[in-house]
């Protein structure tokens, strides 16, 4: 349970980072907190050539926020958004999602950038990516691009990045005062891997109405999703017992969970309701 | 003149003496003995469950950087087999494991070649580049498929069953056929076993001038390991020492004779060089001992009033690819202990062991009787409910009253295999467990809803074998400086026997403890023989033989410094290391010892003891996602005589937690190819130190075991055996108003919540 022999590079800017990677054209592969790859090389189901640390490049560790909302450097690590008391204000449901993630020792090094590109189904950082319609910064050898979080992930532990591209932020949109939010989920353990979350939240209009209703799930799909039948049917509603009743069948009947190690599809799909009922609760009070 | 003594030792919370090595990060365990040029092995298994080796070169390997050699079972020549240590039986012969595989893989994990090298890297490494071709044969998957008999693992044999054992007490089948009330129920355990934290390891060095073998890393029972080797490698038992190092926990699992324990030594011999193996968490849960797989269909019999007349049964074990050394045990003690502390007159239980392509099985803490405990405790309930007594006094009702000491339980055949509760009051344990438990209270919750989560309390009644024969061995020796060392046979496996063995000498010599300079154990060369920590018996076994040594060594002092007084024996005083005399002069034991005293004591015992107790849980089922929190969990036990509360404590604290890992996390998941699914710590779910922080351990000390002049029971155990029936007890308790009966652990949010919905389905 050791990695096959590799090569190890830290360059000082991304540009190196990149180039790197494209000279290996594929065979090289970046390193962030080391949290996901480390087992995936011990467990040698990936041996590549040349490890790329980017853990000396400056500027990836930043958070940022502002008018266009809040950015996270690909370095930004759970601690650090633990850590950075603007948040719980700025951005209360990616501060409560994040509290979900792993143990103390991983959250030390664990990054956001990581945790994108790792693609895990039930990894909160993309679930609240896609929710929130985060945009995605990309660099590559070719220049750079942005990608919606819809759509970057591809499947389980799959995503649009190259083999010669880094990620450098995610920026999550504006989040308005006021706004109704809940995030629950379930794990057999603390700080495990989910096997279902819900991340809900809307505004609401002079009525009370929910307006703008986001709901996303991980964990129960093969990647991070919207929930467009829930979302609609609370659009426009008062969020009561019946509409989340209404929402909670709506999510029952969409999600599409596959059976697994973990627990059965049945199951699966049942407890996303679940968490559907608690999050709009929660949201609502 | 013979002085009273006052224990001062035995019974006191010394703190281990063990722990200021350990928290210093001091301990040495196989992986730290200090070894300039070891070299490394890494051993190339079977990733096919079932198969024929068609091809298997290692010469691309051989030139791999760093690689000195590359075993496989052409360098060994006739493979030895691994023979079996407990309960051995000829039905059983056909099914050992050889220490490699030849022609023939029986399970994923099976060593196939042994890489040496200069690194445990390089070693890993040049595994890759053997080349191994395996054909695939069907797999038998699981006990259905063993038992029909369509494949079969060893085509020499008639089946894939490797014997069936009895449990035979009374007459069932008339005691069923009288009865006022039978239920029948089908129960089953899953597989899981003992994730030790420090993994298994070897060091083996080949000493070519004499002859010798030396391997570190020996632990549990390094004599009869000892033995086994010397037969399979052809050298003198004499010329091989097993050292003990320190070890991270053991539970049954570490210790036993792997086929590694053939080939590190082996390889070392082959090469003529020091060879260390150190087993990597992967390996640990593919190759080590899995364990508990057994599923049983249950009947009751009784009287109206809730007199339990008879138990009748047909349990299935799934032994995995191999009978291993010790892989009956489980299966045996299910048959055996399945009565646990009831008066029952009447038993017929058979429990099959049936062969499959899975990692082979061996003890866990508590073999067969965690299981065995879950199935009664849960059809106990379910009886009592149907009957409509009280769950508690219909216990206390079939407890076995102490007027029945020594009670026999079911005979084992066909070992013909007998055993029997030396001592106790059974009643005690489950009132005082109630007491601390505050059942008057609690129990007003059961079934509540509070926010959502549904709570339930359940208390259930076990009794733990302990103290295996058939002997200890032990040594004390006063040194020329007048401290004293110990030397026993018994093995640590990390349970503080240094301490309790330094308690139970100063208090049999009535010295300071402070005289006590070293405690030494299992290693081969202490004593002449030594059995081994297994069953509950290291302190029990080895701590009766340090009370015989104690006596000799005493009669030796006594002998020298009469002879200083010019005085008759038992006119000397012996007294906190000093010899008076009748005129009252004293001579220091350093002035006595001359080049040293040596006493060898030994203790002979078939007679097991079994203490005893009671589990009282309080749980919460969220219904809507199966989840189970445990907020109290009680434990009440006798063990006879406390030697140290402290380390008891330990033991029982962690032993329940062990127990809530396999009623509620832990799994080894196979899919219908023979491939365990569950191959990391991420996929097989340990307890953590946070997940259960409620856990309330008492211990007394009313009822001294008859069968040792210690007083002491056997007491590792305990605290696992009940806790996956109270747990699922409670749980049904929670959810009585759907009618919920928890058939089979572990009790997992997606089986909990299949069981609430199939009861609101009004399915069964
Ligand atoms: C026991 C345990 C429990 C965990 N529980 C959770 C949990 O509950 N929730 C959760 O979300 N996560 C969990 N994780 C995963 C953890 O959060 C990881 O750290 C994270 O998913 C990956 O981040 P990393 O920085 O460690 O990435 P690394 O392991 O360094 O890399 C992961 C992948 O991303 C690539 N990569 C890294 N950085 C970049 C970049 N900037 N651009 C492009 N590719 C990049 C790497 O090449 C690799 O393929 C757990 C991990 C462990 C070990």
């Amino acid at each position: 349970m050791k990695p096959a022999p590799f090569d190890y590079a830290a360059p000082n800017s991304i540009e190196e980072a990149v180039a790197l990677l494209a000279r290996h054209d594929g065979a090289a592969r970046p390193i962030a907190g080391g949290q996901s790859l480390m087992s995936v090389l011990a467990f040698r189901l990936a041996a590549p050539a040349l490890l790329v640390d980017l853990g000396r490049i400056p500027g990836l560790d930043a958070i940022t926020i502002g008018a266009d909302g809040v950015t996270l450097g690909a370095r930004v690590r759970w601690r650090d958004i633990e850590k950075d008391g603007r948040l719980s204000g700025a951005h209360p449901l990616l501060a409560a999602a994040i509290a979900h993630v792993a143990h103390y020792q991983i959250r030390n090094r664990g990054t956001v950038g990581g945790s994108l590109a790792h693609a895990d189904p039930a990894a909160e950082m993309p679930g609240i990516a896609v929710v929130c319609g985060a945009e995605i910064t990309i660099v590559g050898a070719r220049g750079e691009r942005t990608v919606a979080a819809g759509e970057f992930f591809t499947g389980a532990l799959a995503t649009v990045l190259d083999t010669d591209e880094l990620i450098v932020a995610v920026r999550l949109p504006p989040w308005p005062a006021g706004r109704r939010w809940g995030f629950e989920e379930f794990a057999r353990r603390r700080g495990d891997f989910a096997l279902a979350g819900i991340a809900a939240f809307y505004d609401t209009d002079a009525a009370g109405r929910a307006r703008d209703v986001r709901i996303g799930v991980i964990g129960a799909t093969n990647r991070p999703c919207r929930l467009p039948a829930a979302e609609a049917a609370l659009e426009g509603r008062i969020v009561d017992d019946t509409a989340i009743a209404a929402a909670a069948a709506a999510t029952r009947a969409s999600v599409d969970p596959p059976d697994d190690l973990h627990a059965p599809a049945a199951y699966r799909r049942a407890l996303a309701a679940t968490l559907l009922e608690r999050a709009l609760a929660r949201a609502r009070r | 003149m013979t002085s009273r003594r006052t224990n001062t030792y035995i019974g006191a919370a010394i703190e281990r003496f063990e722990d200021l090595r350990f928290l210093r990060g001091r301990g040495i365990y196989v992986d730290d003995v200090p070894h300039a040029t070891t070299l490394h092995a890494a051993i190339l298994r079977s990733s096919v469950a079932h198969g024929l080796i068609r091809v298997l070169d290692a010469t691309e390997a051989r030139r791999r950087p760093g690689v000195v050699a590359v075993i496989t079972a052409a360098e060994i020549g006739p493979v030895p087999v691994i023979p079996i240590r407990l309960a051995a039986w000829p039905s059983l012969e056909p099914f050992v494991q050889p220490v490699i595989a030849a022609d023939r893989v029986r399970f994923v994990g099976e060593p196939i070649a042994v890489v040496v090298a200069d690194t445990a890297a390089r070693a890993e490494d040049a595994l890759e580049a053997i080349a191994l071709e395996i054909e695939p044969l069907p797999v038998v998957a699981d006990r259905d498929a063993s038992a029909a008999g369509a494949i079969l693992l060893f085509p020499g044999a008639a089946s894939n069953r490797a014997i069936t054992y009895e449990g035979r007490k009374g007459d069932a089948a008339a005691a069923f056929r009288s009865a006022d009330y039978t239920r029948r129920e089908h129960f089953s355990v899953q597989r899981h076993t003992a994730i030790h934290m420090e993994p298994r390891g070897i060091m083996a060095e080949w000493d070519r001038i004499w002859g010798r073998l030396t391997i570190w890393g020996a632990s549990k029972v390094p004599y009869p390991n000892r033995k086994i080797l010397a037969g399979q490698i052809g050298v003198d038992p004499a010329l091989i020492d097993m050292i003990e190092n320190d070890a991270g926990g053991g539970f049954g699992v570490r210790g036993e004779f792997y086929p590694e324990d053939f080939l590190i030594p082996f390889a070392a011999r082959h090469v003529g060089r020091a060879v260390k193996w150190i087993e990597d968490r992967r390996e640990h849960l593919i190759a080590a001992n899995h364990a508990r797989e057994v599923e049983c269909t249950l009947e009751i019999a009784c009287r109206r009033d809730g007199r339990i007349l008879a138990f009748r049964g047909h349990a299935r074990a799934d032994l995995g690819a191999y009978v291993r050394t010790n892989g009956v045990m489980g299966p045996r003690n299910v048959a055996q202990i399945l009565s646990g502390p009831y008066d029952v007159a009447n038993i017929e239980m058979d429990v099959e062991l049936l062969l499959t392509n899975k990692t082979p099985a061996g003890t866990y803490r508590a073999p067969g009787r965690f299981e065995a405990d879950f199935f009664r405790e849960r059809l106990i309930e379910m009886a009592a409910r149907d009957l409509g007594i009280d769950r508690i006094a219909f216990r206390r009702m079939n407890l076995v009253p102490t007027t029945a000491m020594p009670y026999a339980l079911a005979t084992i055949n066909p070992l013909e295999s007998t055993t029997h509760c030396d001592s106790g009051d059974f009643r005690q344990t489950l009132d005082r467990c109630l007491a601390e438990f505050d059942w008057a209270t609690k129990s007003r919750l059961s079934g509540a809803d509070r926010e959502g989560r549904r709570h339930g309390v359940a208390v259930s009644c076990y009794i733990e074998g302990g103290a295996s024969g058939p002997r200890e061995d032990a040594r004390l020796i006063l040194e020329p400086d007048g401290t004293l060392s110990v030397h026993v046979g018994s093995s640590s496996v990390g349970q503080g026997v240094e301490t309790i063995f330094a308690q139970i000498a100063a208090d049999a010599l009535g010295v300071p403890i402070e005289r006590l300079r070293s405690v030494r154990h299992g290693s081969t060369g202490l004593v002449t023989e030594g059995f081994g920590a297994y069953s509950s018996r290291s302190t029990v076994m080895g701590g009766s033989a340090v009370l015989d040594a104690a006596a000799k060594l005493e009669a030796q002092i006594r002998a020298r410094a009469a002879a200083r007084f010019g005085c008759a024996p038992d006119a000397v005083l012996l007294r906190d290391g000093t010899a008076i005399g009748p005129d009252l002069a004293a001579i220091d034991y350093a002035a006595l010892a001359g080049d040293g005293l040596v006493a060898d004591g030994t203790f002979l015992n078939e007679r097991r003891t079994h203490s005893y107790g009671a589990h009282a849980a309080h749980v919460s089922v969220d219904p809507r996602t199966g989840h189970v929190a445990v907020h109290d969990y009680v434990a009440v036990e006798d063990v006879g005589r406390i030697i140290n509360p402290e380390t008891l404590h330990g033991q029982t604290v962690g032993a329940i937690v062990q127990g809530l890992g396999g009623a509620l996390l832990e799994h080894l998941v196979y899919d219908g190819e023979g491939q365990l699914l569950t191959g990391s710590l991420a996929d097989y779910l340990m307890p953590t130190a946070s997940d259960f922080p409620v856990i309330r351990g008492v211990a007394l000390e009313e009822h001294p075991s008859p069968v040792n002049p210690l007083g002491a029971k056997g007491a590792g155990e305990g605290g696992i055996i009940p806790v996956g029936g109270v747990i699922a007890n409670a749980v049904a308790d929670a959810l009585a108003a759907e009618g919920v009966q928890p058939t089979a652990l572990p009790l997992s949010p997606p089986r909990v919540w299949a069981l609430v919905e199939a009861a609101r389905n009004g399915r069964k």
